[in-house]
């Protein structure tokens, strides 16, 4: 077991590492776009001196390194600093007082996002699997084909494509389910759901393929060993041969799939957001980028590359758990 | 269904408008009821500050709603008071006394009085505030309590229009002394009393019991506006029955909409206007003979044909439109003339000539389609137009006001003399085709003169002359103006009168609207 703690440390430093590098790549593209916070936020009122005192009053006069380490200094003691939104409406009542800080505005975005996305792994998840296991069973039938068609066109579509087709059928021919998933605080679960359950069913046509026909290749990659042979000789039926033989086995390039297939929902979500107006961090990020909010930018990249790594590596750690031979290396 | 113009009504509404002084509704409108609306134009950094609004979302929930400004913009376009209950003037148009309505609380409970429009106006020239309708209020030399509820105003320069720019929906009305709390809470003294906002997600607010607007005004027991800013999204919701009402129809899937019965699509021409200014201080636009040339090498009727897909009307070279109390409707109109526009070409020493458009669709959408129309429309008269596409990110920074040619848009406004005090006085910050002195002394003079005068016909006389002159001199093209277009459900019944100051009747559907 000490291995694996040894891997788990090595790869949190290394995921440190990473994220600093994603803030400083993500602070130089910001700046590299053309306009600024204070030009877009005053539109067709940016007089030179209107930019001037709002540039002033953010500090964003300063030059490029001072302001990165300012706000990495900040990030390190805990404070993702304040959005240039909410710190120059500050300046106009002349208080701090109105003010929220970029993490008092991310957190109830981020919850609605992490809400969707165990709505969708639950739906998603069970469906792939039992999906794959089905293909697998009835492989190179008319099941086996037709699963995997639907699964491989609904993952080379557009997400947006996805929605709308998802929004004709379940929203506007058939009203099951709104178009409009704004949930918002005060909500009851069962209304979350309902509202959550079109960008879910989207989410789960965009990451079934990848994780369905993992399944199902990896459990194929099995049944040709000599156990599973056993198996089927002892006069297993197919099913319980592959549920209870072959599974189990083919556990590990599964739940690395779901894991990767998981940090998507997290990451991923931006265009269905908006398609469906869901108040999650992905419309914030949008809105952010359009008016050129750094802190809240980089908060949302930062939160995005977290979600990445740690699901990445849990997934290092689940394949090396559910196998014996990397748990006990010689 | 066209909406009535401010004109047509003001001929025919003479009968309309005895009812009205009477205090009774037009039509009996059903209490109580829920209006759902979608909504664009909302941000994550909206807040119940006036001085940061500027686009639907916000403008709808504080001054259609929450809270309440001194004057009001009727849907028919004439001043009634709001918080003021009657105002009057010196006669230099300098001094105005304002007199409060009594009685009137704050949803905290406060009551309302002259401490209340006198902090709430300071708001505006704070140290520091970036407040849009800043010059509004740095014009007030003076500002006296006379009493309880009796405000007096002493004004830089005399301003006939005074009354109307109170009615600015940056102008909101805070309880004094609790403005910071007022503005983290929205607490106003508006017909709803918010229940919750969420910033550029969602705003639902209750009906205020015992408003001074009484019976006739705010119909529903409760509104609720959600924020919806992508244009297919706010289709879907309005299609599937989840809001009642949307603004800002895509013109492109505007036949599905007409095609479903349950809906019915409101359409107004206002003051909204796609221009293309060009610095009159510039060679060769500071020849007036180039500029009429330019001005006769425009298709006007193809661009609201093909821009705006029908939905507009043509302009006539000025910013009044047919909101504006006095608009010029009567006036010639510029048409597309090439020969004209090669005669005046000639009168400018010139057989051709080459020049640079700066067009993005930040300007207004389809700017960069309208730039290529007005290229293939000018060549026919020897005007060579280039047409640069500008990056839309800094658009309004970087090119509008430095570029010498380029597109622009503005909302117009309510009154001529805050139109053009805004963008064509001489020296002003947003004066974006230079116009001043030089080009014409006249209109110069006459905008002074018109601001302080007080007498009505008068004033429409002067109005016309500087309509006139821009039309024939002036620095901007205006081809176009864009109509507000937005749909209801038939769930919610609205005035045949809606305003056309602003989308969604003056954004007062809150106030005006009922369930059917």
């Amino acid at each position: 077991m000490g291995s694996v703690l040894r891997i788990i440390l090595q790869r949190l430093a290394l995921g440190l590492l990473t994220l600093l590098i994603v803030s400083i790549v993500i602070f130089v593209a910001v700046n590299l776009l053309p306009g600024d916070f204070a030009e877009s936020i005053l539109g067709q009122g940016a007089t030179p001196e209107a930019v001037a005192s709002i540039r002033r009053d953010l500090g964003l006069d300063q030059p490029l390194i001072t302001r990165y380490f300012d706000w990495l200094g900040g990030v390190l003691q805990g404070d993702l600093g304040t959005s240039f939104a909410q710190a120059n409406f500050a300046t106009f009542t002349g208080t701090d007082s109105g003010a929220t800080t970029v993490a008092a505005q991310i957190a109830p975005r981020f919850a609605n996002t992490m809400f969707l996305a165990m709505v969708t792994a639950a739906i998603a998840v069970p469906f792939s699997i039992i999906l794959g296991v089905l293909a697998a069973l009835y492989r190179n039938t008319v099941f086996d084909r037709a699963t995997n068609i639907f699964t491989l066109s609904s993952i080379s579509s557009p997400e947006f494509f996805l929605a709308y087709i998802l929004i004709l059928f379940l929203a506007v021919l058939n009203p099951i389910f709104p178009s409009l998933s704004n949930i918002f605080e005060g909500m009851s679960f069962g209304e979350r759901l309902e509202k959550s359950m079109l960008p879910a069913l989207t989410l789960t046509l965009v990451v079934t393929a990848h994780m369905m026909r993992m399944t199902r290749a990896a459990i194929i990659n099995l049944l040709a060993s000599p156990y599973i042979e056993m198996a089927r000789l002892k006069g297993l039926s197919p099913m319980r041969v592959i549920v209870k033989h072959a599974l189990p086995n083919a556990l590990a390039p599964i739940i690395n799939v779901i894991a990767l297939n998981l940090a998507y929902l997290i990451t991923g979500v931006v265009v269905v957001e908006v398609v469906f107006v869901y108040p999650g961090i992905g419309q914030l990020f949008v809105d952010s980028v359009k008016i050129r909010d750094i802190p809240v930018v980089q908060a949302c990249c930062l939160i995005f590359a977290t979600a990445f790594i740690l699901l990445n590596l849990t997934a290092d750690i689940m394949s090396i758990l559910s196998n014996p031979r990397l748990r006990h290396p010689k | 269904m066209h909406g009535i113009s401010r004109r047509g009504l003001l001929k025919t509404g003479a009968a309309a408008g005895v009812l009205g002084l009477t205090g009774m509704p037009l039509r009996a409108q059903t209490r109580g009821g829920k209006l759902t609306a979608g909504l664009s134009g909302a941000n994550t950094s909206d807040s119940w500050d006036g001085r940061t609004h500027s686009d639907l979302f916000m403008i709808a929930s504080a001054q259609g709603a929450v809270f309440d400004s001194l004057t009001e913009v009727a849907a028919d376009g004439s001043l009634v008071g709001e918080l003021a209950e009657s105002w009057e003037a010196s006669a230099d148009a300098k001094t105005w006394t304002f007199n409060l309505r009594q009685g009137v609380t704050f949803h905290n409970g406060k009551s309302f009085g002259a401490d209340d429009v006198i902090e709430s106006l300071q708001l505006h020239v704070a140290e520091g505030a970036k407040s849009a309708a800043q010059p509004i209020v740095a014009a007030i030399s003076e500002m006296t309590k006379l009493g309880e509820h009796q405000v007096q105003f002493v004004l830089e320069a005399g301003n006939a229009d005074f009354p109307y720019l109170m009615s600015d929906y940056h102008l909101l009305m805070y309880p004094a002394g609790q403005i910071e709390e007022a503005i983290a809470n929205g607490i106003g003294t508006g017909l709803y009393q918010v229940q919750s906002f969420d910033p550029g997600v969602r705003m639902v607010a209750t009906r205020y019991a015992d408003h001074y607007k009484g019976d006739g005004a705010g119909f529903f027991d409760e509104i609720e506006y959600i924020a919806i800013n992508d244009n297919t999204a706010r289709m879907n919701a309005l299609m599937t029955g989840q809001v009642d009402a949307i603004n800002r129809i895509d013109f492109k899937t505007e036949a599905l909409l007409r095609a479903n019965p349950a809906l019915r699509i409101q359409e107004v021409t206002g003051n909204q206007q796609y221009t293309f200014p060009m610095l009159t201080d510039v060679a060769p636009f500071n020849d007036v003979n180039v500029r009429k040339a330019l001005k006769y090498g425009i298709n006007r009727q193809e661009m609201v044909d093909k821009i705006l897909l029908g939905h507009g009307a043509v302009g006539n070279d000025t910013p009044i439109g047919p909101a504006n109390q006095y608009y010029h409707a009567e006036m010639e109109q510029l048409e597309y003339d090439p020969d004209q526009a090669k005669f005046y070409l000639q009168q400018a020493g010139l057989d051709s000539i080459d020049i640079e458009l700066s067009a993005s669709n930040a300007a207004f959408e389809g700017a960069v389609d309208a730039a290529q129309l007005y290229q293939a429309s000018a060549a026919g008269a020897g005007i060579n137009i280039n047409v640069i596409q500008e990056p839309a990110d800094g658009y309004w920074s970087n090119v509008w006001l430095k570029k010498p040619f380029c597109a622009c848009y503005w909302s117009g406004r309510a009154t001529e003399d805050w139109m053009f005090s805004t963008a064509y006085e001489a020296g002003v910050p947003w004066n974006d085709s230079q116009w001043d002195e030089k080009d014409s002394a006249r209109f110069q003079e006459l905008l002074l003169i018109a601001r302080a005068e007080l007498d009505s016909d008068r004033r429409r006389e002067q109005y016309y002359e500087m309509q006139q002159i821009l039309r024939d001199e002036g620095g901007v093209l205006v081809p176009m103006f864009a109509n507000y277009v937005q749909a209801v459900n038939n769930r919610i019944s609205s005035p045949d009168v809606v305003g056309n100051l602003w989308q969604m009747d003056n954004a007062r559907m809150a106030e005006r609207w009922s369930v059917a």
